[in-house]
């Protein structure tokens, strides 16, 4: 597998308009083809967002005074559960699907996914399961948090709690359809010469994604399942008041919850892995480590969620083994953190919107990091629990990582999607100001909480309401940063630069094929030229430092 | 850097009053991570800073950068150093862990759900005081005097007020006095939805749970006046679920008792303060009451509520 590269060369014009072209209405419609499909969960994800993103300011603006004068309790309580559930099975989760649908294909060399139908299917029941969760406004949404721990969840509003329970087990059904076609297509659809230690770790990220969808989310159905029989047949399974086991509930539900959380953060992992090599001009650091440190994250996240539960029924001795498994997985994701640092240190950066949104991404992420290592000690933990401190460790988790990387992402891919490039200028205002809005808004929630703030309040003590303004007015920088954003996306739509197929300079496949892409993505058998962070070394002439058999044997044993 | 981690992990000043000896141990634990937070936070974001500052390319330069794909000592070094901090993070938590009594089988055993028709045995299994393995939280911490003579309190988790029963007096009240340098236990429960315990200044927090019975053994070491938060989700006045917890001179502490229980004795009508069932069975008709307000803790005990 000798490789040759050849630099500085003109790029090539784009393609003459030969190919069946897409429609704007393939874009409605029920498409089998991954590429609409990743656009349409793409563009359903943003609008969630902004609705979720709403709601996050309704809360905010009531918490900038003590007392429950903007919003009455019990809607705020309907606000925290309906933006906890959006942000989360409506907004990244999708966004994840939404890379991964777009770039698997492309990333491997490959038509389409191996299921385009069930891929189809899985998309359209997004957006009523998100109706579904919306009409819920309508006559009292679910105010029992996203968590809706039993007994309240039981005795706070039997409609409201049962169309949650439904849009979940909806979009929690389409993000398994998801993860069946992202397997497949994964270990079976990639191009002869690409053995699986030569895909994009993008593809190794979704692998471990899709791994805890499958592990994580049927037992997530089953508790749903079995909560709605206690709501709507009377039965306790969880209820105390019939001898249920409310705890059980919560087992059942971290269980599937808490991979939620890497469900959520691993696509962008992967998506951060193929930002940082092509903007610093460097290969991977540490290709296997990261590939593999992905694998460990998939594992260990399914024997750490009862660290949810250390201030909850959970015996001393199941506290002492999941504060041991919860810490161990820092060192996984700290070798990650290492190799992006490692990754962009003597590159040549080009500081452009899609790389300081990776960049933003490590910083805040660290923070996150950092707390959650903190939070994985019981007896720190048994403190804090259930307030603010935890408020803001998940979103620097979820927030400063993941939609980071995911606006990292757009940036990135926006020249293959649409063909055109953003404008930089605004990018970079978007980041600033959500960098700046995001750690504002957040970073004075740990004093908060580790001052006895408890989180899911609409009414609060009054010595905390000058960090609650500070918050506020963080978040009001927030909701601003997405109007250079939206604005950005429109304008560059219709009238950004022209792409060229590869206006980076990358080496994955996606950037072979012309921007967008043709129907089915490569107009003949793509030619994998180099591996995918083969940066740096030129026209040199370098060998697989495998033996081919050797690399057979692993795909077959990986398969 | 170093100089500046360790400073600030001791005087981040984000941490109120440490009211016991267990929050103090607690604390320790969390300025020893702060330390080593604020030295890895400094590192990687120096890097990055560093990187992005030194690195930039310059204009009209396409070349790439050096082709290193990785160290595998380097890999080494910084998969081992995380793996070491855990674990000592992981056996310093624990040992801090077993020291606030997290691991006193007392404590620490759960028997699972109780049954609702225990209650009508007339005493809740749970409440057994011959049964080990009794119920979740923290315990009795080892080596201490903790189980010699604590002042045993009741807590009932209700939407949205918390009920303490002092079995020795049999005072009710919506706050809780307790004398200071005396070990305390509570066993809680709940009548509706699951609360949580929550005293700030003592770093210790506990689920109660309708059905099941926790406990929490501290032993106050400061005088003072502390907040008792409810902090898991109960409801749309979760926010509101607050209580004191008064520390007080054991002086102060006997006149409180004496103030109370005589209070109680004269109201004749208000003969639950001795009714020896336990606290679920006649806290009954309050629970389907889920907004139970001052008035309805006015009626329990009419004389301390402000």
């Amino acid at each position: 597998m000798s490789t040759t590269i050849e630099r500085n060369a003109p790029i090539a014009p784009p393609e003459q308009e030969q190919h069946p072209q897409r429609k704007w209405q393939d874009y409605f419609g029920f498409s089998t083809d991954h590429k609409v499909i990743g656009i349409q969960y793409l563009v359903t994800a943003f609008f969630f967002y902004f609705i979720g993103g709403a709601l996050a300011e309704v809360m905010r603006t009531e918490l900038s005074t003590p007392s429950p004068d903007f919003v009455q309790p019990e809607f705020y309580n309907q606000l925290l559960t309906m933006h906890g559930t959006i942000m989360l099975f409506l907004w990244i989760i999708p966004a994840g699907a939404a890379f991964a649908n777009y770039l698997i294909p492309l990333m491997i060399g490959a038509e389409d996914m191996a299921f385009p139908r069930l891929n189809a299917v899985a998309f359209w029941m997004i957006p009523p399961g998100g109706i579904l969760l919306m009409s819920s406004f309508f006559n009292g949404a679910p105010q029992a948090g996203w968590t809706s721990y039993p007994p309240l969840s039981l005795v706070s509003g039997k409609s409201g709690e049962e169309i949650w329970i439904l849009s979940i087990l909806l979009l929690g059904t389409s993000s398994m359809f998801g993860a069946i076609n992202f397997v497949t297509t994964i270990l079976l659809m990639r191009m002869p010469d690409m053995d699986i230690h030569s895909m994009p770790l993008f593809c190794w990220s979704m692998l471990a994604t899709s791994g805890l969808i499958l592990i994580g989310t049927p037992v997530l159905g089953a508790a749903l399942i079995l909560l709605s029989f206690d709501l709507l047949a009377g039965t306790a399974f969880f209820n105390p008041a019939g001898g249920g086991d409310p705890i059980v509930y919560q087992h059942m539900f971290w269980f599937y919850s808490h991979p939620a959380v890497y469900i959520m953060i691993l696509p962008f992992f992967g998506a951060i892995s193929e930002i940082l090599p092509v903007h610093a001009r460097k290969p991977i650091f540490g290709y296997r480590a990261i590939a593999y440190s992905s694998l460990a994250i998939s594992f260990l996240g399914l024997i750490v969620w009862a660290h949810h539960m250390f201030s909850s029924g959970t015996p001393g001795w199941l506290r002492m083994f999941f504060m041991a498994t919860t810490m161990i997985i820092a060192v996984p994701t700290g070798i990650k953190v290492f190799s992006w640092c490692a990754t962009i240190w003597g590159g040549k950066l080009s500081l452009n919107s899609a790389f300081i949104f990776a960049v933003g991404f490590l910083s805040s992420f660290l923070i996150g990091g950092l707390s959650g290592v903190m939070l994985a000690s019981v007896p720190f933990d048994i403190h804090v629990h259930d307030t603010y401190f935890i408020v803001a460790h998940f979103h620097y988790v979820l927030f400063g990582g993941s939609v980071f990387g995911l606006f990292g992402a757009v940036y990135h891919w926006f020249p293959k999607m649409t063909g055109r490039m953003v404008n930089e200028t605004l990018g970079r205002i978007h980041f600033a100001m959500t960098f700046i809005g995001f750690n504002i808004t957040f970073l004075p929630m740990h004093q908060l909480g580790l001052q006895g703030m408890n989180r899911r309040i609409a009414l609060y003590d009054p010595q905390f309401q000058t960090l609650n303004i500070v918050c506020t007015i963080g978040s009001y920088i927030l909701a601003l940063s997405s109007f250079p954003f939206i604005f950005n996306i429109l304008w560059s739509l219709y009238k950004g630069e022209k792409a060229a197929r590869n206006p980076w300079r990358a080496l994955t496949l996606e950037w072979q094929t012309a921007s967008p892409p043709i129907i089915e993505n490569f107009e003949e058998a793509p030619v994998l030229w180099a591996g995918p962070y083969d940066y740096g070394i030129d026209t040199e002439s370098v060998d697989g430092n495998e033996d081919v058999e050797d690399m057979l044997a692993e795909v077959t044993a990986e398969g | 850097m170093t100089l500046i981690s360790l400073w600030y992990g001791q005087n981040h000043g984000l941490l109120p009053v440490a009211a016991s000896n267990d929050a103090g141990d607690v604390d320790q634990l969390f300025n020893f991570m702060m330390t080593i937070a604020t030295g890895l936070f400094l590192l990687v974001e120096g890097v990055l800073v560093y990187s992005v500052i030194k690195f930039r390319r310059q204009k009209g330069d396409t070349t790439d950068g050096p082709p290193i794909e990785g160290n595998v000592p380097l890999e080494i070094v910084w998969t081992a150093i995380p793996t070491v901090i855990v674990f000592i993070l992981s056996i310093y938590s624990f040992e801090i862990y077993n020291r606030m009594g997290g691991l006193d089988p007392m404590a620490a055993g759960d028997s699972g759900p109780q049954m609702a028709h225990a209650h009508h045995h007339g005493q809740l299994v749970a409440l057994d005081p011959d049964q080990k393995n009794i119920a979740l939280g923290l315990g009795i911490s080892p080596d201490s005097e903790q189980g010699a003579n604590p002042l045993e309190i009741k807590v009932n988790g209700i939407q949205y007020a918390w009920i303490f029963t002092y079995p020795e007096t049999g005072i009710i009240s919506g706050e809780i006095h307790i004398p200071v340098d005396r070990p305390v236990a509570l066993n809680m429960t709940a009548t509706d939805v699951i609360h949580a315990f929550w005293l700030p200044e003592f770093r210790i927090k506990q689920d109660v749970i309708p059905g099941r019975e926790t406990k929490l053994v501290f032993t106050p070491n400061k005088i003072g006046q502390y907040p008792v938060i409810c902090a898991e989700l109960c409801g749309a006045y979760h926010g509101g679920m607050k209580t004191q917890l008064y520390v007080q001179s054991e002086a102060d502490y006997l006149a409180w008792v004496q103030e109370n229980t005589v209070a109680t004795e004269d109201e004749s009508t208000q003969s639950v303060a001795m009714n020896p069932a336990p606290n679920a069975e006649f806290l009954a008709p309050y629970a389907s009451d889920i907004g139970v307000n001052r008035d309805t803790l006015a009626q329990l005990k009419p004389t301390e509520i402000r």
